[in-house]
């Protein structure tokens, strides 16, 4: 078996492949902006143990968690197609991503608030503090740190599986990938040279990660 | 003044306060004493409104605490309240812990919450430990920190529910040393305690709780020279 690399084709096209990299990083981002915010929401919600909605968010919180992230994205893509709902490829990565994180974040944030003795509580509130100041100032902060980690990992995971977006004909990184390489018919060295730039990206997130907790955890 | 009326509490099934008559006077300082279970930590929770209650009536000020339309937040500022476990903010500095209630609950500047937070950390004899985390405090500091918190709203009363029992041994004197300051500078307190030598000598009256009823009420004199119940000499022969 013998197999010549050919790298000038694919360094030809780094350009691009770079700027697919930085779609990856921004719908990965985006989509963990409004992960945290249903997600916290849907923890809140589940917490309240009101039944007329608890069972919707625990419903989001299984289908999130125990089905592939693939069929996610191909419900937003094919799934409300079937009722004549189009969205672009860019957003069918973004809800199918967002509805997966905020799943994921949802269990780590009621865990993070279950990890808050209650005594937090009430000490705020002897102190006259609503229950609204008292989450925002007192227990949410807290929270915050206890699924900090957690978070960097669904960060870390998202950027991976946003390369489904391949899947439903998003241009980011892996779908950018594959189109360049059946062009030149260079597939090794393509997907090889995308997964250093999936590597690098990771890594540099991990690394941001730390150095914003160093800065932001100072007890 | 705070006016404790006929007094019912229960969780489900199980009544804790079981018809509770009391009245703190201003500048009074009644600790509150029995053994654990007897209802005494419970009292407390329900002045403040942390706890419902099921019977009878508690005013402070002539402001019912369990009425409908009474704001809560409001009324709380005016009791202060210090806790068993110690529970500072762990994510804020000693000072940050301190200012932070004058600030959003009082509507303080910062500057002027900051001012406030440093006088009572002063005041508790943590004037330098401002920037410290809680975490790096030990147990009788942090309560001394949460008796500065309560201090700063400038309350009209402070809550003492067995701010020494978590503490070690060697710890407990600093802490009961601040309360002692709080009485001499005549703050109205209730203070549920298990310390026997604090009750004898701060408080102007005692109260003694068995099964969630005052079994006997009187000056400290009274109850640790002569209890007029046999259940009050009981249970001091055995905690003393």
């Amino acid at each position: 078996m013998e197999y010549t690399f050919h790298w000038r084709p694919v360094f030809n096209r780094l350009p691009d492949l770079l700027e697919a990299g930085l779609i990856t990083l921004e719908v990965s981002a985006l989509s963990m902006v409004i992960g945290i915010a249903l997600g916290l929401g849907l923890a809140l919600i589940r917490m309240s143990g009101n039944p007329a909605i608890a069972w919707f968010t625990i419903g989001w919180i299984e289908i999130a968690r125990n089905t592939p992230a693939l069929l996610q994205l191909f419900f937003f893509s094919f799934g409300l197609g079937a009722y004549g709902i189009h969205l672009t490829p860019y957003m069918v990565v973004l809800c199918g991503m967002a509805f997966n994180n905020a799943g994921y974040l949802a269990e780590s944030f009621r865990g993070g608030f279950a990890a808050i003795p209650d005594t937090q509580m009430k000490a705020a509130r002897s102190l006259g503090m609503t229950a609204t100041q008292a989450y925002l100032r007192i227990i949410i902060p807290q929270v915050l740190r206890i699924v900090y980690y957690p978070m960097t990992n669904q960060m870390v995971w998202a950027v991976l599986i946003s390369s489904l977006g391949m899947l439903v004909g998003f241009h980011e990184l892996a779908g950018e990938t594959q189109r360049q390489a059946f062009r030149s018919f260079r597939l090794f060295e393509f997907f090889l040279v995308t997964a250093v730039i999936y590597y690098v990206i990771v890594k540099i997130i991990i690394l941001s990660s730390r150095l914003i907790a160093w800065r932001l955890f100072r007890y | 003044m705070i006016e404790i009326t006929d007094l019912h509490k229960s969780y489900g099934r199980l009544e804790v306060l079981k018809g509770i008559d009391l009245t703190v006077h201003k500048g009074e300082v009644i600790s509150i004493i029995g053994a654990s279970g007897s209802g005494k930590s419970t009292l407390l929770y329900c002045v403040n409104g942390l706890e419902s209650i099921q019977g009878g009536k508690i005013e402070v000020d002539g402001i019912d605490v369990h009425a409908k339309g009474t704001d809560l937040n409001k009324l709380r500022q005016r009791l202060g309240m210090v806790f068993q476990q110690w529970n500072a903010f762990p994510h804020l500095t000693a000072l940050e812990n301190v200012a932070l209630a004058p600030r959003i609950v009082k509507g303080l500047s910062k500057g002027d919450a900051r001012a406030v937070a440093e006088r009572r950390l002063v005041h508790v004899g943590l004037g330098d430990k401002l920037d410290v985390y809680p975490g790096k405090l030990s147990g009788g500091q942090q309560q001394r920190l949460a008796i500065a918190r309560a201090l700063a709203m400038e309350p009209d009363y402070m809550l003492f529910d067995e701010a020494t029992s978590a503490l070690d041994p060697e710890l407990v004197g600093e802490v009961l040393d601040t309360m002692r300051l709080l009485a001499e500078e005549g703050m109205t307190m209730m203070v549920v305690t298990h310390e026997m030598g604090f009750a004898r000598d701060v408080s102007d009256k005692v109260a003694y709780f068995d099964e969630g009823r005052v079994e006997e009420i009187g000056p400290p004199e009274q109850i640790f020279g002569a209890p007029h119940s046999e259940k009050t000499r009981r249970f001091l022969a055995k905690v003393r």
